[in-house]
């Protein structure tokens, strides 16, 4: 390792605790109330170029830039095998970025809009970007994509989530001002209540060491339970909500297999999918895709933390030896019992609740981090400890005080709203109103998503302060590449022609030819590692050469 | 239940911040009827914030299928 000592610095964080290299994705609902047959890809695309209008205006390097799909292998199954044909890594890189691929899509719904509105200033199309805080914001299937950078920590994963927020609802107000475009809603939930769902990812990032057996055994029974602490609540019951009701989770509905490489289709509880965005012999990414989208933090929170401790019990090979019956109708029976009294079978005989189990994990990793001193809360990793503690405060009063739970859970706060309405005007389940605020709660902009209007009533608590979501938009985070690459697009971005998570690729005047710069250990690339050396060129050019340094390897990416 | 008597109070060396104070003792009688009043208030806000005609605002939100 080079530069320095530390916990964060080089290839190894804190085991057994709560940090680990991870980050969040989100698909926003899409909507326009004026044009509701507007295309949604097209809608997506403008996001995505407001977007790059008001950065445009902000940043003095430039407009931000595109992604570079050289190292996107969406069909590698960490089973071991690779669907259809794979694709080599790319270890060099001589031309330009791929053809993006919602091109294709959009194409299919007339070229003469998209050359209207869909392009940017130098005449294709601005389906990606790259931010300057890191993150990717794109078009994906038909909704727009906040992918956060990779962070270290929960807390961090909260502060960079809800800055894409804040950057989508910067692009919805851009929108809102263009009288020549109709105003475009963006909503962070999950499903539209009519079958069809869109989904909020996680990643996590874990030694390729660690069996996948190892990975679904100990992870299912915590992926059927841990809907309790972090579902966002959704009225209605079944994919198109055809039974009237509340249930715990946006996603449960949605699952249809154990394990799988799907996302769109038979979506499975653990998913297969094995890019790691990373050096592929040393790292796999965990790609989680059973969460709901979450506005409130702690439920975000706790959805990070715990899943990262549950991942540390599984490498240690502490995880609880619990096995749940017929887990995917299980996850719809946990979703399905807002009572939380609803016992599930397991394969030993026992019958336990949903909270039991979450215990089962609290108690495992509680010992772990004490064992391993991570937990501890002066000298352990700084974050653990509170996840811990956080963990057991939700989860007692999840038993015992409801009232204050939904102070913290999402899905409980937004019951204890529709309870409120239901009472006092005597709605059923299936009244509409109860639907748009089932809907509007996830409405991102502060005046009108009912969340927000919660928070500023002190009726939701935070993990994250406003001015650290705010500065997460604009400022990537220090301690993993993802400052590096938010840095080169702030920076350079005039002359940073592509990025990905493991790449940045620059066009510099003088270079005969581009210059891609591999960013494969995530640990790396940090403010530690590369922030002098950005502080010393205000251009590319001889930023590069001493990055690229005749004699020398490439100190910092 | 097993792990419960590991639950701590609040921590106060972290970086948490909570903007929920915590609640005075009152009476339960007290709770439930402040807790009811903020219910009302609140009720009251989000009448003036939900979108018109929710009926066909809800059906008009028809989404695309995504991951």
């Amino acid at each position: 390792m080079t530069g320095g000592s530390g916990p964060a610095v080089g290839d190894a964080l804190p085991v057994g605790g709560a940090m680990r290299v991870m980050g969040a994705e989100t698909e926003y609902g899409i909507h326009a109330p004026s044009a509701p047959s507007a295309n949604a890809t097209m809608m997506s695309a403008r996001v995505v170029q407001a977007y790059a209008q008001v950065t445009r205006q902000r940043a003095a390097g430039g407009a931000e830039t595109r992604w570079d799909y050289t190292d996107e292998e969406p069909l590698h199954d960490a089973r071991g095998w690779t669907v259809d044909r794979g694709t080599a890594h790319p270890s060099q890189l001589t031309d330009q970025p791929p053809v993006l691929d919602a091109e294709s899509v959009a194409l299919a719904y007339g070229r003469e809009e998209l050359e209207l509105d869909g392009q940017d200033e130098s005449g294709s199309l601005l389906m990606n970007m790259v931010l300057g805080n890191g993150a990717r914001l794109y078009v994906d299937h038909a909704h727009p994509e906040y992918s956060s950078p990779e962070v270290t920590n929960p807390r961090d994963a909260v502060a960079w989530d809800a800055a894409g927020d804040l950057v989508a609802l910067a692009a919805v107000r851009r929108l809102a001002a263009d009288p020549s475009l109709p105003p475009v809603n963006l909503y962070k939930n999950n499903t539209d209540n009519k079958s069809v769902s869109y989904g909020s990812h996680e990643n996590y990032l874990m030694p390729r060491s660690v069996p996948f057996g190892d990975i679904v055994r100990g992870l299912t029974p915590f992926f059927v339970s841990r809907q309790v602490v972090c579902g966002a609540g959704r009225l209605g019951i079944g994919q198109d909500s055809s039974t009237s009701g509340f249930q715990v989770s946006q996603r449960a509905d949605f699952f249809e297999a154990e394990v799988g490489l799907e996302t769109t289709i038979r979506r499975p509880i653990i998913n297969t999918r094995d890019e790691p965005h990373a050096t592929a012999d040393k790292y796999r990414r965990l790609h989680v895709i059973i969460g709901d989208a979450n506005l409130s933090q702690v439920s975000n929170y706790l959805k990070f933390g715990t899943t990262a401790l549950v991942l540390s019990l599984i490498e240690a090979g502490l995880a609880p030896k619990i096995e749940v019956y017929e887990p995917v109708a299980a996850l719809k029976a946990v979703s399905h019992d807002t009572s939380l009294t609803a016992k599930l079978r397991l394969l030993d005989g026992r019958r336990v609740t949903a909270l039991d189990l979450q215990w089962m994990y609290h108690e495992a990793a509680a010992k772990l981090a004490q064992d391993t001193g991570v937990g501890d809360a002066v000298d352990g990793d700084g974050h653990t400890h509170e996840v811990l503690e956080r963990w057991a405060t939700v989860l007692t009063q999840l038993d015992n005080d409801r009232t204050a739970a939904a102070g913290s859970v999402e899905w409980l706060a937004k019951l204890s709203l529709l309870d409120g309405y239901r009472q006092r005007d005597g709605l059923e389940w299936n009244d509409a109103r109860l639907g748009l605020v089932d809907l509007q709660w996830s409405d991102i902009r502060p005046e009108k998503g009912l969340y927000y209007r919660l928070l500023a009533r002190g009726r939701m608590r935070r993990v994250v302060d406003d001015a650290a979501i705010a500065a997460a938009v604009a400022e990537p985070p220090r301690d993993t590449r993802a400052f590096f690459r938010g840095k080169c697009i702030s920076s350079f971005g005039k002359d940073v022609v592509g990025a990905s998570w493991d790449s940045v690729i620059f066009d510099v005047p003088g270079y005969g030819r581009l210059q891609r710069v591999p960013t494969r250990e995530p640990l790396r690339g940090t403010k530690e590692l590369t922030g002098a050396l950005f502080q010393r060129y205000r251009e590319a050019g001889p930023f590069l050469g001493e990055l690229l340094g005749h004699n020398s390897a490439p100190p910092a990416a | 239940m097993a792990g419960q008597e590991q639950q701590q109070p609040h921590s106060r060396d972290s970086q948490v911040e909570d903007d929920i104070p915590e609640a005075p003792p009152a009476s339960p009688e007290a709770q439930a009827s402040a807790s009811t009043e903020g219910v009302d208030d609140l009720l009251d806000e989000i009448d003036g914030v939900l979108e018109s005609n929710a009926e066909e605002f809800v059906r008009a939100f028809v989404q695309k299928g995504g991951q």
